[in-house]
């Protein structure tokens, strides 16, 4: 498992500066929320970690952000690898239009070449039990995966995430599209997760941010305003913006 | 008044859509009563799969099964080039391409869709045939592999740019997710974009395919207008489209050879019409 180190981090898209002097830790075992209002930065602050956001043309950023001792902002890094180790669930579902078995191996076939039948059925199955979906869908695995209902696919694109073996879980608003009973079972399972795993979690709902985080960082217009134990952040917040939004004067 | 005025250009507007469907009933009909009365004179089955094809002999002997195997072999070959370089070729520009070649490459596509047929004919007709003379050590270059090249030519833009246009919607977040699993691009690309597009690559290609077979004049051209059952893509063929424009000058309006020609053109309608429908099923399978 990996911690992530942070340090004077910017970054730019053209001309606009969407993360400001960024600097912050994130230890391992440890569920880590990131919240603020709509365009503050904080899914583009998820986004560096692996890398996603070279997605997008014309990107730029500076400073260093260290995992096992490797500076992954560096042009050196090998993106594969990366991505490997700093998996990502984001904000809607998003299984590919395969079935639901071909969903979950297709980690193990991109990392892994000549697997027996034998291996595959077995990873299904381990990564199905462990977000819980093995006995509803032990009896349907090559129905296509939108058949499955949106907290259904949600787990599935974690179980899909756990078979490549990361040591980071990413997570982008992950419960926004879901109701509250999904919701706080996703949430149940990442508590299950959370000691195998450096998790972080963005989302723009202080309450969830609130129950299952063990820190806090808030951010606002592109700098992490505010960064501490979860149950400091929400009762003695240092900075008065922390306070105002937390109390609900903005966002 | 104004009441007046909307039902009149309403009318207008109702009489020009139905017109469209009016005509190819028109045409439809007529076709089949021209065409079906080729069947006085030789059954259907003599005519579908009669070998020999020699309408101003006397009698004459109207049997179309070489004109069948020359249309379809000349189709195939030009699927066969056609499909693999155009689906490449979407998937580069979907995909791969920066935006500046990407731009480049689009409007070099449509500038190839806009080549008349007869000009794409007359360029393979002096620098393909002599190639493939030389090349194959051949009698003659005008011969059915000719006319799959010049054909897979103009089965390209419609391939390239419907293939293109399925890549393209395919959902952002189906790329993202496979990036963030560690996906390189390329396994991307065959694991998770090519499956997600697929009914919309199966269509282009069936519009693709549609195409050809209905193309005339570049065929007529090059491939040699030989009515025999073809042994090898090295000979020369003739297609029903080329049988068509060819005798349909010189028949006696009202003969057997009049009526074979109207049946004929039966056959490719029906051909044309399973292509469309297949490629429309795809189409939609791929907007549900």
């Amino acid at each position: 498992m990996a911690d992530i180190s942070v340090n004077n981090l910017n970054l730019w898209y053209g001309d606009f500066q969407a993360l400001i002097n960024v600097n912050v830790h994130f230890t391992q075992k440890q569920i880590t929320a990131i919240i603020g209002p709509s365009g503050c930065g904080k899914s583009t602050l998820l986004r560096v970690f692996n890398r996603m956001n070279d997605l997008i043309e014309g990107v730029r950023t500076t400073g260093e952000v260290m995992i096992d001792a490797e500076n992954i902002v560096s042009e050196k890094t090998d993106l594969v690898s990366l991505r490997k180790k700093v998996g990502m669930v984001f904000q809607r579902p998003n299984p590919f239009p395969l079935s639901i078995y071909e969903n979950i191996v297709f980690g193990q076939k991109v990392h892994a070449e000549g697997l027996t039948k034998l291996k595959l059925n077995e990873v299904v199955e381990d990564s199905l039990k462990s977000v819980f979906l093995w006995d509803e869908l032990k009896d349907k695995l090559n129905k296509s995966a939108f058949t499955l209902s949106l907290e259904q696919k949600q787990r599935l694109c974690i179980a899909r995430l756990i078979v490549v073996k990361p040591e980071i879980l990413l997570m982008d608003e992950p419960c926004s599209t879901l109701d509250p009973q999904a919701t706080s079972r996703i949430e149940e399972l990442m508590r299950e997760l959370k000691n195998n795993y450096t998790t972080i979690i963005v989302t723009h709902n202080m309450q969830q941010a609130a129950r299952v985080s063990d820190q806090t960082g808030f951010m606002l217009l592109g700098e992490l305003v505010e960064f501490g134990r979860t149950e400091d952040i929400f009762t003695k917040p240092k900075d008065k913006r922390t306070e105002d939004y937390i109390t609900g004067r903005y966002g | 008044m104004r009441k007046f005025r909307e039902f009149i250009i309403e009318k207008l507007i109702l009489i020009c859509g139905l017109a469209s469907i009016f005509f190819v009933v028109l045409i439809f009909l007529f076709l089949t009563k021209e065409g079906l009365s080729v069947f006085k004179s030789v059954t259907p089955f003599n005519f579908l799969f009669g070998k020999s094809w020699y309408p101003i002999s006397e009698p004459a002997q109207l049997g179309i099964l070489p004109l069948i195997f020359g249309s379809l072999l000349v189709t195939l070959g030009a699927a066969i080039i056609s499909i693999p370089i155009g689906v490449a070729c979407a998937v580069y520009i979907a995909e791969i391409a920066p935006l500046k070649i990407k731009e480049a490459l689009k409007a070099g596509i449509e500038l190839l869709a806009a080549i008349p047929s007869v000009v794409l004919g007359f360029i393979g007709m002096v620098t393909l045939v002599p190639w493939i003379k030389s090349v194959f050590h051949l009698p003659t270059g005008l011969t059915a592999l000719s006319g799959s090249i010049i054909l897979a030519f103009m089965a390209m833009p419609t391939i390239v740019s419907i293939a293109e246009d399925a890549l393209y919607s395919v959902p952002k977040s189906y790329k993202e997710g496979a990036f963030a699993l560690g996906a390189t691009h390329w396994q991307t690309i065959y694991r998770v974009l090519l499956p997600a597009a697929s009914s919309g690559i199966v269509a282009a290609v069936m519009l693709g395919i549609g195409r050809v077979i209905g193309e005339t004049m570049a065929v007529m051209m090059i491939t040699g207008n030989a009515a025999v059952i073809p042994q090898s893509i090295l000979v020369p063929v003739r297609t029903l489209t080329a049988t068509i424009a060819a005798e349909m000058g010189e028949a006696v309006v009202g003969s057997e050879h009049y009526f074979a020609l109207f049946a004929i053109g039966i056959v490719l309608f029906i051909m044309s019409f399973i292509i469309n429908i297949t490629a429309d099923l795809f189409l939609h399978k791929r907007n549900r």
